[in-house]
């Protein structure tokens, strides 16, 4: 019976492993070495998910693997990449906030390391079965983290919330799953799009392909699965809010575009009307749910729904140039937000944290640096061209045109100048506003400024680095066709 | 005499279950419920799912239901009352059961299951169920086939552990915690004092 074992093939999961193995093997380092555990497992663990990008880029062949529950393409290379690099950003930012909110866990890398292997995963799933188990692995990480910070109650009641609504809509995508497996016998992707370009496609199994798209909506917060965003958003701490924001939806889309485009692609058309469905009523309530917001964290919470949105768009559009929009919409959605996470965990005064909007009134005149970055930010968020989220939004939009999507681009255009319009109210706060204010943050951690620089550098010198990036993008989307 | 049995299994099935939400005392639905999960594990033995019938009996009798006995007995909380009136709801409950197994049966009865679709093209070809026994069938592709998903569902395990110890272990200072090396390592000289006292003058 061994012989049922494709172990040559276990090269292509080889990052995979390497997390795996890796975080079981720091979880005894951190259990013994005693005092300083949290800050070698940190080191150990950023040296961990190097390692695992080095091997990402080492795998050159293309293809299914361990019995083809498992696909490597450019596609996966890319997004893991993203995802890796994420992770271990967040992981960095988060080494003198834990310092300072004395609540340092040498667990709390780890957890980021084995969700980061679920993340793998499901950008690699070619079958239900790894979908659902990345998944899993993936979001359990996710909400013992939201409540790592267990002296706070917010943080408590974050990571309860986190965790019943994402075991309901782990819920409804098993039941998907186990509905799509009913009426064609499959779980792989491959064979689930032979059955259905095969035979006509029945009720039950559309009722599947709805629960299955609205299990993974939940993942990527997408309206009408959005409801937990802001309040795990505000209460998590924030470097893990950053977190949050950051590799996992880059994951989840990725799994968004696998199920999408590999399983159900012989029935383009029924999936197309969900997803622009999620789509324009991401792209609103973000744009007009986030004016009112007065925290700072809150306010990327609906801001991230909305980009969740935009990214959209490119897949409902179902082309090769829609995909290749996802893709760079996720790269460049990545590096805007951690920019700005990295900008907000370094508000922080003497007696604490900072999340109030108001008080980034008079930034100008108390840190003219830090007042020129977040308008920075600000403005690409926006999408004010010639910085990156301009380039983002352009070529979904674009690939929504093409694809005779005008209704989806004009929505998607009018709610973005909606969603200018509290970006740039913070913008004018920095600027114009007067305040009695002059209390100074206090110096920002070393790691937090190059996270923050590097962020900025790529948003605004995006018209350099938009070439490369483009040609890796557009092979990455290129697999699926 | 199969059908004997299933009578017997089912009926008291629903029977228990039944109990399970009138029983007044806690302790006592708990103990239907152990009830119901023994009975529902024949229904499974007679289709021949040996299996999953020692299974039910392993997880749900011997863990989930111990721990909800735990819970009960543990947790001070006044049950009756929570509980009062429980029963009046049951014939709008029962109302709502009864539509949405009607809607059910409607949407089933209009869906085309695929030719071929049920058993012909599955995965997995099920063998002959009278030259292996279940465990050896479900043993046989579980740590060879699906290896992998074996793997990751057992680091899904891993991270609720984790989980677990994260979220509730805490060391909290100024709580005295057993030392059991010191507890050992004491002798008469170093655990009593000797004090004269003189008397007459208290300690």
């Amino acid at each position: 019976m061994l012989s049922a074992i494709d172990l040559p093939n276990l090269a292509m999961a080889a990052p995979e492993i390497w997390l795996a193995l890796g975080s079981m093997a720091l979880l005894m380092v951190g259990v013994f070495s005693g005092r300083n555990a949290t800050t070698l497992v940190t080191g150990l663990s950023l040296a961990l998910l190097v390692i695992a990008g080095i091997s990402v880029y080492q795998i050159e062949d293309n293809g299914y693997a361990l019995q083809s529950a498992f696909i490597m393409d450019p596609f996966a290379r890319f997004m893991k990449i993203l995802a890796l690099i994420g992770s271990a950003l967040t992981i960095a930012m988060s080494i003198n906030y834990m310092r300072r909110e004395q609540f340092e866990k040498f667990e709390y890398p780890i957890l980021v390391l084995l969700s980061t292997t679920g993340m793998m995963l499901m950008i690699s799933s070619a079958s239900m079965l790894t979908l659902y188990l990345g998944l899993e692995l993936q979001s359990l990480a996710l909400y013992v983290c939201a409540a790592i910070n267990r002296d706070s109650t917010k943080a408590s009641e974050a990571g309860l919330k986190y965790f019943v609504l994402g075991a309901l809509s782990s819920g409804m995508l098993l039941y998907g799953i186990t509905l799509v497996y009913g009426y064609t016998g499959h779980t792989t992707f491959v064979g689930i799009a032979e059955a259905l370009s095969g035979s006509d496609r029945s009720v039950g199994l559309i009722f599947g392909l709805a629960f299955i798209l609205a299990g993974i909506a939940f993942k990527i917060s997408a309206v009408p699965f959005h409801m937990w965003t802001p309040d795990v958003y505000e209460g998590a701490p924030t470097p893990i809010t950053a977190f949050f924001a950051a590799a996992p939806k880059v994951a989840a889309m990725a799994l968004m575009v696998r199920v999408t485009m590999g399983a159900f692609e012989p029935v383009t058309h029924d999936w197309q009307q969900i997803i622009v469905f999620i789509s324009i009523a991401s792209m609103m309530l973000g744009a007009f749910a986030a004016i009112g917001q007065t925290n700072i964290k809150r306010l990327m919470a609906y801001s991230s729904i909305g980009h969740m949105g935009y990214a959209l768009v490119g897949l409902a559009a179902g082309t090769q140039a829609g995909i290749n929009g996802v893709i760079m919409y996720m790269t460049i959605y990545m590096v805007m937000t951690l920019g700005t996470f990295a900008l907000i965990i370094g508000m922080r005064k003497k007696d604490g944290m900072v999340e109030d909007i108001d008080d980034l009134k008079g930034l100008a005149t108390r840190h003219p640096m830090l007042a020129v970055l977040m308008t920075l930010l600000m403005f690409s968020l926006a999408g004010i061209p010639p910085l990156a989220g301009f380039f983002a939004k352009y070529f979904v939009f674009v690939a929504a045109i093409e694809a005779n999507l005008f209704a989806l681009a004009v929505i998607g255009v009018l709610s973005s100048v909606v969603g200018a319009y509290y970006y740039i109210r913070i913008i004018k706060m920095i600027w114009f506003d007067e305040t009695a204010n002059t209390e100074k943050y206090v110096p920002m951690a070393t790691e937090l400024k190059l996270v923050l620089g590097v962020s900025v550098l790529f948003i605004s010198l995006f018209y350099i680095f938009a070439g490369p990036v483009f040609d890796r993008t557009s092979a990455a989307a290129a697999s699926f066709f | 005499m199969t059908a004997i049995f299933f009578y017997l299994f089912a009926t008291i099935t629903v029977a228990s279950a039944f109990m399970v939400i009138s029983a007044r005392n806690p302790v006592h639905a708990v103990l239907f419920l152990i009830l119901a999960f023994v009975n529902s594990a024949g229904l499974f033995m007679l289709n021949g799912a040996e299996f999953l019938a020692l299974l039910l009996i392993v997880v749900y009798v011997g863990a989930v239901a111990v721990l909800f006995l735990f819970v009960v007995m543990m947790l001070d909380v006044d049950f009756v009352e929570l509980r009062e009136g429980f029963l009046q709801y049951l014939p709008v409950g029962a109302l709502v059961g009864f539509i949405v197994m009607a809607e059910l049966l409607m949407v089933l009865g209009t869906w085309v299951f695929a030719p071929g679709a049920i058993g012909g093209i599955a995965a997995e070809p099920i063998p002959n169920m009278a030259d292996v026994s279940n465990i050896e069938a479900i043993g046989n592709i579980l740590y060879t086939k699906y290896i992998f998903f074996f793997q990751v569902a057992g680091l899904i395990l891993l991270v609720a552990m984790i989980g677990a110890i994260v979220l509730t272990l805490h060391h909290r200072p100024n709580v005295r915690r057993q030392n059991i090396n010191d507890q050992i390592a004491r002798n008469p000289e170093t655990a009593i004092e000797i004090k004269k006292v003189e008397s007459g003058k208290g300690v």
